[in-house]
């Protein structure tokens, strides 16, 4: 078979499993990753609240949580004993049996996720070479989709078990809204798996440092797209319509209290942290450090190789242990900086309109990652015939993807395709009718500033 | 390990199936249902089929259960519908379509080697040789879109039925 | 190769334990005194009216067949998307009409005004 750097659907051959470690090693290796890396995120998910409260009280010109401990470090920790010595209720309405499977379900199906995403450089022990992800699986990132998908009904289960209005109402909102980014979402992936030919998040790491590109380049759309779809299907500001507070009691977990409520929190923030984890690993190199090719390392053949020789032949990789802490430190600081994101947004953005998410979602989302999908697809094709690789490949594709970007940003410009307030045929509010009897409602007048 | 893993899927998988036969509650149907759609993906794991476990995760209990749950509010089953269960005839006739498929679906694939299906199949081996040649993705992707090509399109004629079929039935009262 | 599942499998069980394990501590630890009003359901401190589980919107519906239709749609490019490079034009064109096809019923959709929220 021949292998040239850049024609990626050639590279596929069995590296899976465990070539370097003998059973016994890998049992124990993948025991110490599973966890390591549970309580890892764990911990990060914890401290990622405190984080977000820090933040925004930076973003809103006040202290935030600092009392306990110092910078308020240990905050987590009493949040966490505080919410499990608390009381429970449970309205004597509500089917007792699925109010708590709910928040259970939530919580498992949240916390497996991480187990794809390889998060440093495979490490060289005495024993082989340890891969740093916890489970390296033929399907990597379907696997996130799957169990990701499951998450609706520990929602739903919620709201529909709790049998109070605001969670039904909430449970209904989140899971139509899930659904429909949930298409964005695959659909936004799809162009990454055509530069990668493969699904594996290992690969799509390797291909990047392949080509010498984030994908984030080449596949800026869709990374645009991935980020929206992924707002929405972790319910964070500007698409947290399902927890409103001021209109829905914050929906499908109005009714839980203490440790359950807990649990969805987790549950929350743990899809935060694996939606940033993924940004960072399937736009923004994952954990390989930009402009190095000493962490270029990739199973091949059954052996850990950097690269290809001008002829094909496989070059042997050189795995260290400093190379898997700084490509560690590297996978961790992106993912930070998507983490600081999501803050950032929640400060930035003001909440859609239940009518706008929909519309987002089905009317600009849906038609604009198909005809992308198509646009890169044409475009890959059209430079594999011209027999252009490496560095020109990259940029070429990235100019059409730039030109696609523009042309998405300049369309989406609100007023344009999105429906502002509620407007009448003559371009006035319908909602600024004074009521009958109320005088304090504003007079529909196209002048009013606070109008238009 | 295989042989362990395989029967404690298989025992999740027909508990599951029979949780939904014998769950009063509609919803606690459609959450044994998904428990068995899950273990099923399991199995296709063992069986190397891993796209396949993915996809069964991803359409069938991601995305046609929910459909089945949004009915299921639709209609505003949530309680106990003892009642509405049709005794007598209608179970009897249940019990007589169910033991007829069950019946041929033991003829096609029972005795493990000799079955007609079996024997159609181009075997293990070929197909680890396939998988290793083409990879996981591959060894589908490649004959669904040369080989059975004709078949690919006409699933999208079938999708867009169904689509507009949907459509014609909900928007009538609108 | 299904032995890189191994560790998915550990760590669903490890999740299972912790989220089994959160829900008995909480249980165990948590001080219980029921009164009637904290067995009401929360709404805003009206006394809850009517049935909740009421229906509702066949809108809800249209949008659960139409993630149906175009989330099989993603999966179908899935591994087309993988494999394209190697399939080349006539991949493109087999998948050019499959999606031809179901733009067709996304413009349907669109005209019917399935796609609207009011």
């Amino acid at each position: 078979m021949e292998i040239r750097p850049g024609l990626v659907t050639d590279i596929r051959e069995e590296r899976y499993g465990m070539q370097e470690l003998s059973p016994t090693a890998f049992l124990i290796s993948s025991s110490i990753k599973v966890f390591l890396v549970f309580s890892v995120s764990l911990a990060v998910v914890a401290y990622m609240t405190l984080l977000e409260r820090r933040v925004s009280g930076f973003i809103q010109d006040r202290l935030g949580p600092n009392r306990v401990g110092p910078f308020g470090l240990l905050q987590p920790v009493a949040d966490g004993i505080k919410n499990i010595l608390k009381e429970e209720t449970m309205p004597a309405t509500a089917n007792k049996r699925f109010f708590i499977l709910a928040p259970m379900l939530s919580i498992i199906l949240a916390v497996v996720l991480i187990a794809v995403v390889p998060f440093a450089a495979p490490l060289p022990t005495p024993w082989g070479i340890v891969d740093m992800v916890v489970a390296d699986i033929p399907i990597g990132i379907l696997f996130i989709l799957a169990f990701s998908s499951l998450g609706v009904y520990g929602m739903f289960l919620a709201g529909w078990a709790s049998n109070n209005k605001y969670a039904f109402l909430g449970a209904l909102r989140s899971s139509s809204q899930m659904v429909s980014y949930e298409v964005a979402l695959g659909l936004s992936l799809i162009p990454v798996f055509m530069l990668a030919g493969n699904v594996t998040l290992t690969e799509i790491v390797w291909q990047q440092q392949l080509l010498g590109f984030w994908f984030l380049f080449p596949l800026s759309l869709a990374f645009i797209l991935f980020v929206i779809s992924g707002f929405a299907e972790t319910n964070r500001l500007p698409f947290d319509l399902p927890e409103a507070e001021s209109e829905l009691v914050t929906g499908y977990h109005t009714e839980y209290s203490a440790m359950k409520f807990s649990m969805f929190f987790i549950a929350e923030y743990s899809h935060i942290l694996v939606v940033s984890a993924l940004m960072a690993t399937l736009f923004l190199g994952g954990w390989s450090v930009p402009f190095w090719s000493g962490d270029h390392m990739f199973w091949f053949d059954g052996q850990l190789i950097s690269g290809f020789t001008a002829a094909g032949a496989p070059i042997a990789a050189e795995p260290a242990v400093w190379k898997t802490l700084l490509t560690l430190m590297s996978f961790s600081l992106k993912t930070f900086f998507f983490i600081m994101v999501f803050v950032w947004v929640r400060w930035t953005l003001p909440r859609f309109r239940y009518d706008q998410v929909m519309h987002l979602g089905w009317k600009v989302m849906l038609p604009v990652s198909l005809a992308y999908v198509m646009l890169v697809a044409a475009t890959i094709l059209v430079l594999d015939q011209m027999a252009i690789e490496g560095f020109m490949f990259g940029a070429v594709l990235t100019a059409v993807s730039g030109v696609a970007t523009g042309a998405f940003v300049f369309v989406l410009d609100r007023d344009r395709i999105m429906s502002g307030a509620a407007v009448g045929p003559d371009g006035v509010s319908e909602l600024r009718e004074p009521l009958p009897g109320r005088t304090d409602v504003l007079p529909a007048d196209a002048s009013n500033p606070l109008i238009s | 390990m295989v042989e362990i893993l395989f029967y404690i899927f298989a025992a999740v998988a027909l508990g599951g199936a029979i949780g939904v036969v014998f769950q009063r509650n509609p919803v606690g149907s459609l959450l044994f249902m998904v428990a068995t759609l899950a273990s099923l993906a399991g199995i296709f794991v063992l069986f190397e089929a891993h796209f396949l476990a993915a996809i069964q995760i991803i359409v069938y209990a991601g995305a046609i259960m929910v459909l089945f749950l949004f009915v299921i509010m639709l209609l505003n089953l949530g309680h106990d519908y003892r009642k509405d269960l049709k005794m007598g005839l209608g179970m009897i006739l249940a019990f007589a379509v169910t033991g007829g498929i069950a019946g041929i679906l033991v003829r096609q694939l029972g005795g493990a080697g000799t079955s007609a299906v079996e024997q159609a199949l181009p075997g293990p081996e070929a197909m680890d040789q396939l998988i290793q040649e083409q990879g996981i993705i591959g060894s589908i992707a490649r004959p669904l879109f040369t080989d059975y090509v004709v078949a690919f399109e006409l699933t999208g004629l079938l999708l867009l039925v169904a689509l507009v079929g949907a459509i014609a039935i909900a928007k009538r009262r609108v | 190769m299904s032995a890189s599942y191994i560790p998915i499998l550990m760590l669903f069980g490890v999740s299972i334990v912790n989220a089994v394990g959160m829900a008995v501590a909480s249980h165990v630890l948590n001080p219980r005194r029921a009164t009637s009003e904290k067995d009401m359901p929360y709404e805003s401190g009206m006394i809850p009216l009517g049935d909740t589980r009421a229906r509702f919107s066949v809108k809800f519906y249209m949008v659960a067949i139409s993630f149906i239709i175009f989330d099989l749609e993603a999966i179908f490019l899935i591994p087309w998307a993988v494999e394209m490079r190697y399939l080349g034009w006539e991949g493109f064109i087999a998948m050019s009409i499959f999606v031809m096809v179901l733009v067709v019923g996304f413009v349907y959709e669109w005209q019917k005004g399935g796609l609207d929220w009011e």
